[in-house]
């Protein structure tokens, strides 16, 4: 389908919600004609606003200045016309900077004529406010006598940031509800309180700068403002940049693991949105599930520490390699330790192998002693394993993994968890998009793991090394790594390991 | 880094200390003029100090609001209309107490503002008031500029003035301390101007023009898009902070994978860091540099077997480049910055088809390496040694001589590995 571009293309309602807002911006500014206006103020705001809005459109700034400025952060000087303009002199303020600024999608000429006229109807709506309370006279001007009266002019500047506030988010709720056809609720919900705060310190900048132009100082005075404003959303929009850079690391961090351990491709991505689901379903709180999600992401980042040799070896494990592998909690643990953002995830990382009874590692913790967040992992883990097709076994059914889990649960994972997926999935269902390396791009939505009979053994399970995985194994366990007897003594993780090595460690 | 204060220092704390005491002692003994205006400025301060709570260390104005206000008391010249008539004295008093009112609860959990952060203040507040309180209180200022648009500008000059001169103050005290070369300080220190400082300077005038204008009521109002600057450096500077945590910890995979010594990474960074300040780098480039002395190891994570002992100076030099150019190919994934894939990709060449920092973190990796490979006092002689014996292809001389200097100086405690 063409990308649309003109008023023909976009659904038949927000057709009419742009000739509607356009006519109503047209009503809004009409009595300029009759009344006496401003000239001189409405050209130097209007020509404010649209340097304002300019620069990222500029073709000699646009490559060399990073500017990439969200529209809304100059609405301090669309406020502060509200302020000091009559109401259909300020419609027309915002009109210039609208249809110059840059927007991001197609169609961009019908974006922005929209945008105009949307700024105009809630500019000029503040404004009719600010004239109705009486904020004229609160500004004060030029001379000595004639101060502003200041503790009130905040009500009418208060009042007018709410109008311009409101009308905004109502005219963007129904280009919501009309164009990309979502239900008015969800089109509305928080957009409200998301915008009800910064637009209160657009109302406070928008009343110095009214303040200021009124005053002796004149126009130029007022311009100050605007620079703390400014600098603000450069920041700001550094932070963002800065953001996603570090997302992008830790993304990449991942990569590598699973680039080494090569069949295991989406595992940590999968595993950490596993865990963001039982912690939703056990109740935790926003924060602390963004936390668990960067757990189950990097639940296996000390992998990178094990040779690719051992990781990669076709054919059956030595006690000595396994010992090697498994040292990968810890190696994880050390690795992400001086991360501090990542909070419990760290203990998560560490404790991921450890099973309810005692038998895991590195520690072999027992029950509550375990970290809430690495049980969950661990569950998260396991279900991910068996659901996901490995070179030396086919994927099992969500159906089957969530019965073997439930056998396990109790011995080696907290019922608790394993209770909290079981609600998730069938709440939500499994969706994946990579399940490991199929060849034939086999990457299904939905519940995907391919047919095969409930209950079938997963076949010879001890494949390639690799196999870090659960495979149900006859001792009921449901084993990260291929069981052999009894593990042989662990080495030293070798130097520089430090961390807390609780006596019981068991196993060495 | 903890070097005897030298005399710029010990003169920057004298003279703060004297103008502190002298103008103590005379407001004490004159007492306030105008005490509802002090009043006001003063509390303002106290807030805007007391919203340094949760800076990092390094942030470069922890209590922006704190300066405006210091700034815009100085520069006050009339209040609703009505001259006011303190002096430069009083403005050093207030901002002195409201300084040490809000440091109050840092100092009760062992974080208040340091001695440079204190001592800057009183003397760029004083500079501020020097040049505008006896100028205005003569009438000249009104003479010469009316009370108009021309006076507004004068303000915020005088105020660009003022960051100036506390960006040469800072850029000597650092001097001072580290014997860094003062022309990158100094540009750095101007560097940073452009940020927060403008956005101080430009609210201190708005508010000396506001409180004329509006009087008191014009001070809660006006901070207000301050406090939103403030907002956004901070959460700029925790990400910063993660992002080199993040990346300080992907430069460990090495390590614990016994790929490197223990420590090394972390090593070669703050030695990278410091002879790159003595290269006079600016910071963004030192910040480059730095991520770069992290990761310029991590090719080695995509060896089947480690090498012996992590020392990658003392291999073949096809292999160092092989290492070389597979770790700039891993750090192009991560997302960082392509300089620092480049620093890491061409480490390993011969140091004439070098950029600078690649430069830098050769020698320091074989400096490393080396001094790590025989321990004991002479290992960091011997290997600064053989670094000058390879200045021919490999080395750079000069990187070679500003490593020698930041060794003798000792001016970088060791990190301990681990």
């Amino acid at each position: 389908m063409a990308e649309p571009r003109g008023l023909r293309d976009i659904p038949a309602g927000a057709r009419i919600a742009v000739v509607g807002a356009v006519v109503g911006a047209g009503a809004c500014a009409l009595p300029v004609l009759r009344q006496g206006v401003p000239w001189a103020a409405v050209a130097l705001l209007a020509g404010l606003y649209a340097l304002c809005e300019w620069p990222p459109r500029c073709p000699v700034l646009a490559g060399r200045v990073n500017v990439p400025i969200a529209s809304g952060s100059f609405f301090p000087v669309l406020l502060a016309a509200a302020f000091l303009l009559p109401p259909a002199a300020a419609a027309l303020v915002a009109v210039p900077g609208a249809l110059i600024a840059s927007v991001e999608e197609e169609p961009r000429r019908v974006r922005r004529v929209w945008r105009a006229a949307q700024l105009a109807i809630a500019v000029s709506a503040a404004a009719g406010a600010h004239v109705l309370l009486g904020g004229r006279e609160a500004l004060g001007g030029r001379g000595a006598a004639a101060a502003p009266d200041f503790p009130y002019a905040l009500l009418p500047a208060g009042a007018a940031a709410l109008v311009f506030c409101l009308v905004l988010t109502a005219l963007d709720g129904l280009i919501l509800a009309t164009a990309e056809r979502r239900p008015p609720r969800t089109a509305w919900r928080g957009l409200l309180l998301r915008s009800l705060a910064p637009h209160c310190v657009h109302g406070f900048a928008g009343l110095m700068m009214a303040v200021l132009w009124r005053s002796r100082f004149g126009p130029l005075a007022a311009l100050f403002v605007l620079l703390p404003m400014y600098i603000s959303c450069w920041v700001f929009a550094q932070y963002h940049r800065e953001r996603a850079a570090h997302r992008a690391t830790i993304r990449a961090l991942v990569q590598a693991v699973d680039i080494k351990d090569k069949y295991t491709r989406g595992h940590s991505e999968r595993v950490g949105r596993a865990s963001e689901m039982i912690a939703r379903e056990l109740g935790m709180e926003e924060g602390r599930l963004e936390v668990i999600r960067f757990a189950g992401i990097l639940h296996d980042v000390g992998k990178l520490g094990v040779p690719t040799r051992v990781l990669r070896k076709d054919g059956p494990l030595t006690p000595e390699e396994r010992a090697v592998i498994e040292l990968h909690p810890e190696y994880g643990h050390e690795m992400v330790r001086g991360i501090g953002f990542l909070g419990e995830a760290r203990a998560a990382i560490l404790h991921h192998h450890e099973r309810l009874d005692g038998s895991g590692y590195p520690y072999g913790l027992a029950g509550g002693q375990i970290p809430e967040a690495a049980r969950v992992v661990a569950v998260a883990d396991a279900f991910d394993a068996m659901t996901s097709t490995r070179s030396y076994r086919r994927a099992r059914p969500v159906a089957a993994a969530v019965t073997e889990l439930e056998r396990c649960a109790g011995a080696q994972f907290d019922p608790r968890m394993v209770g909290g997926l079981v609600r998730a999935l069938s709440r939500y269902g499994w969706h994946v998009e990579v399940t490991a390396d199929e060849p034939q791009g086999f990457g299904a939505r939905g519940n995907v793991p391919p047919s095969r009979p409930v209950g079938t053994p997963a076949g010879p399970a001890r494949g390639p090394a690799e196999d870090l995985l659960p495979t149900p194994p006859a001792t009921g366990r449901i084993s990260p790594l291929p069981d052999v007897g009894e593990p042989g003594p662990r080495p030293h993780p070798g130097p520089g390991l430090p961390g807390p090595r609780p006596s019981n460690a068991q196993g060495a | 880094m903890a070097a005897r204060p030298t005399a710029p220092v010990v003169a920057a704390y004298a003279l703060a200390g004297l103008l502190t005491a002298w103008a103590l002692g005379a407001t004490l003994h004159d007492g306030l003029v105008e005490p509802g205006t002090a009043g006001a400025f003063g509390a303002l301060i106290a807030v805007g100090e007391l919203a340094r709570w949760g800076a990092r260390d390094g942030e470069r104005d922890p209590a922006p609001l704190a300066s405006a206000g210091a700034l815009a008391y100085a520069l006050l010249g009339q209040n609703a209309g009505h001259a006011t008539r303190h002096g430069v004295l009083q403005v050093i008093a207030v901002v002195v107490a409201a300084v040490l009112l809000g440091s109050v609860p840092h100092v009760a959990v062992g974080r208040g503002p340091s001695l440079d952060q204190a001592a800057r203040r009183v003397l760029t507040v004083a500079f501020a008031a020097v040049c505008f309180q006896p100028l205005y209180n003569s009438g000249h200022l009104d003479a010469w500029f009316g009370h108009g648009p021309y006076f507004a500008f004068v303000l915020l000059l005088l105020l660009v003035l003022t960051a100036l001169c506390d960006a040469v103050v800072c850029a000597l005290l650092m001097y001072a301390r580290t014997r860094y070369p003062f022309g990158p300080l100094l540009r750095d220190e101007l560097r940073g101007l452009i940020g927060i400082g403008s956005a101080v300077c430009a609210t201190g005038t708005v508010m000396a023009l506001a409180v004329a204008v509006a009087g008191l009521w014009a001070l809660p109002v006006f901070c207000v898009p301050l406090l939103l600057t403030q907002l956004a450096f901070r959460r700029y500077a925790a990400v910063r902070t993660t992002y080199r945590q993040t990346i300080t910890s992907l430069a460990r995979a090495t390590e614990v994978a016994g790929y490197t010594q223990p420590g090394h990474a972390r090593r070669v960074a703050g030695l990278s860091r410091a002879v790159g300040r003595e290269l006079g780098l600016s910071e963004s480039e030192l910040t480059v540099l730095e991520y770069a002395a992290l990761m310029h190891d991590i090719g080695q994570l995509s060896l089947l077997d480690p090498v012996p002992a992590g020392a990658t100076a003392t291999l073949p030099a096809d292999e160092q480049r092989r290492i070389a150019l597979l770790g700039g190919a891993v750090v192009r994934q991560t997302g960082v910055p392509a300089d620092v894939a480049v620093v890491v990709e061409r480490q390993a060449d011969p140091y004439r088809e070098q950029p600078l920092p690649a430069r830098i973190v050769r020698a320091v990796n074989a400096y490393d390496d080396l001094a790590e490979g025989s321990p004991g006092p002479g290992g960091s002689l011997s290997a600064l040694e053989q670094l000058r014996l390879g200045t021919g292809r490999d080395y750079h001389p000069q990187v070679v001589e500003s490593l020698a200097r930041v060794l003798a100086r000792g001016c970088l405690t060791r990190v301990p590995p681990g």
